[in-house]
């Protein structure tokens, strides 16, 4: 990493509808990646549902945007961490959560798993280490 | 704002971009060229499928680094490159592109 190299963690919050945070979220991870910077994605509390799979919002008449999580591995973002207790408050699993990945380019493009599972006091240790933190 | 092709009418935002993605069709692109002076051919097409097949599969348009590094990898490396993709797209790949494959403007794209 060279200089003028910074930490960026964008963390979510909220649920994907009902509000436009979660998709203003995305959209700046996504413009923000061209900047080369270092990012990270944190799903806590509600955040998480972000992350379902199957989302179907036909009734809801708001564009399901869900597919679009599976294009961050191509924009290099690719450290996505999801909040345990967020999940099992919410009785849900990793098995809940799309399968995201990204081709990592310095093992031969192997494709490899973007959603880390981490727990809280792993999570204040990671927010701990950035330089700017972003909240959706 | 709107045009027409053959008595069908289509409309489009302020910046000629068309406001429903359901309403393309490759005549829609081919009108498109003509009024920016540029002729559609097999490598112009290329790129506008994949584009399309691009937002059907992740619901947005990828920036022009993602797009360049996807064509180089789907078309081969000789086309993954900006040069190519500017030569054909003289006003921009992604926005130019974009714009015939009947997608809104690439996020990120003022």
């Amino acid at each position: 990493m060279g200089n003028g190299v910074k930490k960026f963690m964008y963390v979510n919050r909220r649920a994907p509808y009902g509000t436009i945070y979660a998709l203003e979220g995305l959209e700046v991870v996504l413009i923000g990646a061209a900047f080369d910077q270092e990012v990270c994605m944190v799903f806590v509390d509600d955040g998480v549902f972000q992350l379902k799979k199957g989302q179907d919002t036909a009734e809801s008449n708001m564009k399901n945007f869900s597919p679009t999580y599976r294009a961050l591995g191509d924009y290099d973002v690719n450290k996505l961490y999801v909040e345990k207790e967020s999940l099992e408050q919410r009785g849900m699993s990793e098995d809940d959560l799309l399968e995201l990945t990204y081709e990592d380019e310095d093992d031969d493009y192997k494709e490899k798993p973007s959603i880390r599972i981490v727990n809280r006091e792993e999570l204040a240790d990671l927010m701990e280490q950035q330089d700017v933190i972003l909240n959706y | 704002m709107a045009f027409e092709i053959g008595g069908k009418s289509y409309e489009t935002d302020e910046e000629g971009y068309l406001a429903n993605l359901a309403d393309w069709n490759p005549e829609v692109a081919d009108y498109m060229a003509k009024e920016d002076d540029c002729d559609l051919g097999d490598n112009h097409w290329e790129v506008i499928n994949f584009l399309r097949e691009y937002y059907e599969e992740y619901q947005i348009a990828p920036a022009v680094r993602v797009l360049t590094k996807a064509i180089g990898k789907r078309l081969g490396k000789e086309k993954g490159n900006s040069k190519y993709l500017y030569e054909l797209f003289p006003y921009g790949p992604a926005k130019q592109a974009c714009k015939y494959a009947g997608l809104p403007k690439p996020t990120g794209c003022v």
